[in-house]
């Protein structure tokens, strides 16, 4: 993991100071409200239906349980609503039929962030100070700026890694931070980068994506994609670089970004994304990019090219951890092992086989720990569970885990010969389910309970089908599938590549929910990236469940030998899935059932 | 950085060439500069961010050594980024209290990248 300098962690508590200025100067009216917002926003304080939201960054997933522990600490001391705050929610959400509200715990984003849902503005600047003493913030995580960047959970231990993005992640975020002349753009930028053969960090989908590479010389560089976006226009990112030289990446996204300060839209906050700039300029807008990169490369000196010494000091913090001293097993003896305590736990074999990952040191693997569960929120953490994760963490995992795009947390450091225990230790705190990448391993936005931008609430959908999809052998039959939630056509669920995506939208004021199939991120599951499809007009809340049930019920009986769901979906069209939900609909209810 | 009150700033007068208005939309890199000694960048709404970069390019890729001043919707919260980017001068909006002015610029002494004033970043040797 990167370490923080002394002008990094500086840096940060500045940060937090220019902060809580703001914040009183916003309380004491000197600083009116609009102007406060973009302020705050650029913290990571955005406010949502009933209270104000804290998104913390974590640069590209990476955390240390030390971290943790503050988090932990924050969703027990802080993470409280003012009594009138809650009230106002559970009546607004009982009205919907919503009976329980999560307080007191953090919750994992699709872009590997953690949010917090009820803090007080008025405690806002102690959160920030709390969170910079373990160098945590909220820099750029909202507003129309560069957000985080981030990669896939397995960077770095993968064996299928061409190059570790990790040294290029953090390299970025350091360039992309209080950035100047980048604070105002059109609308919020994202950047995802890969450094593997599978795409597992849905570069596909965002503002910029990049794809770590090796030239014919075996030089190391990067593909560019730029312009991929979900929300009301999904676009795929298009190619604007077939090879560019690893240490020109911050001139060349100087570049990217600056043509989109100057053209992106700014007379419309639903057009103003890059991707609307890059469909509509086309070719023109790829030469404005490669003339204004050769201009600062040439005319400006190229100040930001990155030294080969930057490189290797920042290099320097991405090495394996030290680990415990253990004799290093035989290929033979992990094998023997594992198969023991499979043969006498079936529950752990099926673990071993859904949440535990090769690794590209053999003694080690990498874990994903599932905070996808009935009866809690997927990707939500309370804080007796984030100081749990935190002791995992240092027994496991040299204190270090990611946190995933879809919302889980991996560990990247276990010891083979520490699996069994770690296996049972995880299950006695509910973080075991062996269900990583199967169906309730879902993405799901907070959505209508908690975000003031959302058409339905997400996280009752989420639940229905987790319990409906209990049993471990179902889930296994079906097989990888990714199935992706958003309460609205924003997308922070990221529905649009979910193999099933479902979309809470508004019809005649209550909670309907449109369902499409045949979405890709982008990895070797789902295939080409790709935005899914409507099987039809939309469901009630009702419904949905037995939508999916049909769906599904129409996949295990139409597949051909191996076929994944998204395989199914590729070959059959979207006819005999159309179909399947309709007959699921319900009959003359429905009305009622949708506020039920 | 100066910053000027509303009152203080007199927009550029007819038929003065030495002194231009530029509009957040037009390009840079295309103004005539002969001559030049003040441009005025406009902030339209101060979340409209384009004068940032005709700054940049008109302090840095330009070489412009005049005065670069900033006028519109311009608060004291975005005062250092302004000078940060190349402007040397910046006209408050009507309404806005400066004295928090001041300790904005005193906070942050250095920052991650180069800028159009302070131009290498922080990992690149000092530029004589």
């Amino acid at each position: 993991m990167y370490q923080y300098t002394p002008f990094d962690q500086e840096f940060v508590k500045l940060r937090a100071e220019q902060f809580r200025d703001q914040l009183e100067r916003w309380q004491a009216g000197t600083l009116p409200e609009d102007d406060f917002r973009p302020l705050r926003l650029q913290n990571g304080w955005y406010v949502q239906r009933y209270a104000p939201m804290l998104r913390v960054a974590v640069p590209y997933g990476e955390i240390a349980s030390r971290q943790i522990r503050v988090l932990a600490r924050i969703a027990r001391e802080y993470d409280e609503p003012e009594a009138e705050v809650f009230k106002a929610a559970m009546d607004g959400q009982g009205l919907l039929g919503t009976t329980f509200l999560p307080t007191h715990c953090a919750h994992f984003t699709t872009r590997t962030n953690v949010q917090f849902n009820w803090i007080p503005l008025a405690k806002a600047a102690d959160v920030m100070d709390l969170l910079a003493s373990v160098d945590l913030h909220g820099i750029q995580t909202s507003g129309n700026c560069i957000r985080n960047t981030t990669t896939d959970a397995l960077a770095g231990v993968a064996v299928d890694e061409l190059v570790d993005p990790r040294p290029y992640a953090e390299i970025l975020r350091q360039w992309t931070t209080l950035h100047p002349e980048f604070a105002f753009l059109p609308r919020k930028f994202k950047i995802a980068i890969s450094g593997a053969h599978e795409d597992r960090a849905a570069t596909a989908w965002h503002d910029v994506g990049l794809h770590m590479a090796k030239n014919e010389a075996g030089e190391i560089g990067f593909k560019v994609f730029v312009g991929g976006g979900m929300g009301r226009t999904p676009v795929i990112a298009t190619q604007i670089r077939e090879f560019l030289p690893w240490n020109q990446v911050m001139n060349y996204i100087e570049a990217i970004v600056r043509v989109y300060n100057e053209h992106g839209r700014r007379d419309n906050k639903y057009k103003a994304r890059i991707k609307i700039l890059v469909k509509s300029e086309g070719q023109q807008y790829i030469d404005d990019v490669e003339e204004e990169y050769r201009q600062i490369v040439e005319i400006d000196g190229g100040p930001h090219t990155i030294p080969q010494a930057e490189l290797d000091r920042v290099k320097a913090c991405f090495v394996d951890p030290q680990l415990p001293e253990v004799k290093a097993l035989t290929e033979a003896e992990i094998e023997q092992s594992l198969l023991s305590h499979a043969a006498a736990h079936p529950a752990f074999s099926r673990w071993l086989s859904r949440n535990v990952h090769p690794h590209r040191n053999p003694q080690l693997r990498a874990v994903t720990l599932s905070f996808k569960r009935p009866g809690q929120s997927p990707g939500d953490a309370t804080g007796d569970q984030l100081d749990a994760l935190a002791a995992l963490m240092d027994r496991f995992s040299a204190g270090e885990a990611r946190v995933t795009h879809d919302q889980n947390v991996l560990l990247p450091w276990v010891p083979v010969g520490e699996l069994f225990t770690l296996w049972q230790q995880a299950r006695e705190l509910g973080l075991a389910s062996a269900n990583v990448q199967l169906l309730t391993d879902m993405i799901a936005c907070p959505g209508g309970d908690f975000c003031a931008l959302a058409n339905a609430r997400s996280l009752p959908i989420a639940e229905a089908i987790t319990q409906r999809y209990q049993d471990l052998d179902e889930l296994d039959d079906i097989g990888p599938i990714d199935l992706h939630i958003s309460g609205c056509i924003n997308s922070c669920g990221h529905h649009h590549s979910g193999n099933i995506g479902i979309l809470g939208v508004d019809k005649d004021g209550k909670e309907w929910y449109q369902v499409t199939l045949g979405g890709s991120d982008g990895s070797l599951l789902s295939g080409e990236p790709v935005a899914g499809k409507a099987i039809g007009p939309s469901f009630s809340a009702a419904e949905v469940p037995d939508v999916i049930e049909a769906v599904l019920g129409t996949y295990r009986d139409q597949r051909q030998s191996g076929e994944r769901f998204q395989d199914t979906v590729r070959r059959l069209g979207l006819d005999p899935f159309k179909e399947a939900g309709k007959a699921a609909r319900h009959p003359a209810a429905t009305e009622a059932e949708a506020t039920a | 950085m100066k910053i000027l009150a509303s009152h203080e700033h007199q927009a550029p007068a007819e038929g003065d060439a030495s002194q231009v208005a530029l509009a957040n939309d037009a390009d840079a890199l295309a103004l005539p500069l002969e001559g030049v000694t003040r441009i005025d960048l406009h902030f339209p709404q101060f979340t409209d961010g384009r004068a940032f970069s005709q700054a940049y390019l008109l302090r840095r890729r330009r070489g412009f050594t005049g005065e670069l001043r900033a006028t519109g919707d311009v608060l004291i919260d975005q005062l250092v980024q302004m000078q940060r980017t190349g402007f040397s001068s910046a006209v408050l909006r009507a309404d806005v209290d400066a004295s928090a002015a001041q300790r904005q610029f005193d906070r942050f002494s250095r920052f991650y990248q180069g800028d159009a004033v302070h131009t290498a970043p922080i990992f690149a040797p000092q530029e004589a």
